[in-house]
């Protein structure tokens, strides 16, 4: 969007599709093409990161050395973590069935972490564990 | 020449030379002296890259030499080492032309100014090695600016302005400059080379405003593009395409200025008050002018328009050139395969669709490598005047030189 709130045309953006902006793909929200979700289990968590390796997007929360939840804004529902977690924590589970038991009017939820751990903390956030 | 001059290369020492194609397409690479070049072998384009590779050897050129498994892989490393910043090369022909298909479009869409020698070779099957244009043809409509040339000289100095055309603020496309296939790339004839230190000042250095390599100004290249911008960026590549042209006749006298030779989007000989025109690319355009010469000895208005820019195509100045003629032959050494032509026809017929209507046929030739000669393009001028006599088209599209 430009100042006056129109939206660019050809001659304002730069060519062949070049992005100057890092980390713009946080702004693209890619988690709706998920079939299953991961829903985390946080008691039984160990906090030992494996998901967060291996997840092949940037999807595990993490916020202090501590896994927090899930970027379901971005999560496509692959299952690797589900299938690394040597604590068995993470569930896939269809969303289809998760809609269904979700009471009319609630809404669907965009992460699994607490309130506050939004995806801001995937490009921005400092050390190493949480920015991947 | 003395022993010492031999060893340490005969172009240190001598301008006007006797030389194929090849060489002196890898001549002028060696004075463009890209960073990068990542090339695959195909018969006939071989020689260049490995004529090219032996500079690398000797240490006459700084160039990162890639050797890849495929003319995919090549074009893909030349895309990557011009994003990252470099002024990247490489060659190909026919079906390694075709094996980088979809990293052509790739190179254009992400507005790379890559250069590119193609020795125009034909596509199988049935397998051929010689000349004929259905490599560069099929990828007219991938952002490639193509630049054709009749003989050696013009593919070494088509080359040499290529690299300004392409990398040009208001262009920044990739650039193919194509030869025929054995006829051109083996053949040898005279040719004057310009002096490395000439060459290297006219082309100057690359300046990407964005490169992946300038840590400063990060730039992600070949990001997601879907239905919300990627027709912006098309349309953006679209435009780029109308200052070709300009551009193309800037540099071109820029060029005369250090080589005394002039180029134009197309060649016209003795198209002016011609009556009849033959309309053809490449090397067959120089049979063709013996033929004009000798036609116009006998009397008959004949001339010729060889096309040199063909993508973006210069629709109207080729209009302008062809207009009030009476009849013209578009000569294709490609098929369209359309059953209305080959391509240069069709662009040419479309083009001159609006201007007052001359008669207009086709004929391809020379598929394969099939030679063409005087009196097969006579007879086609012989053909136009009585086309141009009787108004009557008996064939809109021939076949020139197939037996029957």
């Amino acid at each position: 969007m430009s100042a006056n709130g129109k939206v660019k045309g050809w001659k304002d953006v730069p060519i062949g599709g070049l992005i100057l902006e890092a980390g713009s793909a946080d702004k693209y929200e890619t988690g709706d093409w998920r079939t299953y979700r991961p829903v985390w289990d946080e008691a039984k968590c160990r906090h030992c990161m494996t998901c967060w390796i291996y997840c092949p997007d940037s999807s595990i929360l993490v916020r202090e050395g501590k896994m927090i939840g899930i970027d379901y804004k971005h999560c496509k529902g692959c299952g690797i973590c589900a299938h690394e977690c040597p604590a068995k924590c993470i569930d896939m589970r269809l969303e289809t069935e998760l809609e269904a038991e979700r009471p009319e009017g609630s809404g669907s939820a965009e992460t699994g972490a607490p309130a506050g751990a939004g995806c801001g903390c995937r490009s921005k956030s400092s050390g190493k564990a949480g920015g991947k | 020449m003395p022993f010492k001059e031999q060893r340490e290369g005969w172009w240190k020492v001598m301008k006007k030379v006797a030389i194929t194609g090849n060489e002196a397409v890898s001549q002028a690479m060696r004075q463009i002296n890209p960073d990068v070049v990542a090339a695959y072998p195909i018969t006939p384009q071989t020689e260049i890259v490995q004529i090219f590779s032996t500079f690398v050897a000797d240490g006459d050129v700084d160039t990162e030499f890639v050797t890849v498994e495929s003319e995919h892989s090549a074009m893909s490393a030349t895309i990557g080492a011009s994003a990252a910043g470099a002024r990247a090369m490489t060659a190909t022909s026919s079906q390694g032309f075709a094996l980088m298909w979809e990293m052509l479009y790739i190179a254009a869409g992400l507005r790379l100014p890559i250069v590119m020698p193609v020795v125009n070779r034909a596509l199988s099957a049935p397998i051929n090695i010689h000349c004929d244009h259905s490599d560069t043809m099929g990828a007219r409509d991938s952002g490639w600016i193509q630049l054709y040339s009749e003989n050696a000289q013009e593919a070494y100095d088509n080359l040499i302005q290529a690299v300004r055309i392409a990398e040009h603020p208001d262009v920044q496309l990739p650039t193919m400059v194509c030869m025929d296939g054995f006829i051109v790339s083996h053949g040898m004839e005279n040719a004057e080379l310009l002096d490395d230190g000439v060459v290297r000042s006219f082309i100057g250095q690359r300046t990407p405003k964005h490169s992946l390599l300038d840590v400063d100004n990060p730039a992600t290249f070949g990001g997601l593009d879907f239905a919300d911008w990627y027709f912006e960026h098309r349309r953006q590549l679209a435009e780029a395409q109308t200052h070709v042209k300009d551009v193309v006749l800037d540099v071109a006298k820029e060029f005369a200025k250090i080589s005394g030779r002039s180029y134009g989007l197309f060649e016209a000989y003795r198209l002016d008050d011609a009556e009849l025109a033959v309309v053809v690319l490449n090397s067959a355009a120089g049979t063709a002018k013996v033929v004009v010469d000798d036609l116009r000895d006998k009397g008959l208005k004949a001339g010729l328009l060889k096309i040199r820019l063909f993508r973006p195509f210069p629709h109207e100045e080729i209009v302008a050139a062809l207009a009030g003629k009476k009849a013209i032959a578009v000569l294709d050494r490609a098929d369209g395969l359309s059953t209305m032509g080959g391509p240069v026809f069709v662009d040419v017929r479309s083009a001159m669709y609006d201007a007052p209507g001359p008669k207009m046929v086709n004929y391809i030739y020379g598929l394969g490598g099939r030679d063409i000669d005087t009196e097969q393009i006579a007879g086609v001028f012989w053909d136009l005047a009585k086309i141009a006599e009787t108004g009557k088209i008996a064939s809109p599209v021939t076949y020139l030189g197939v037996r029957e």
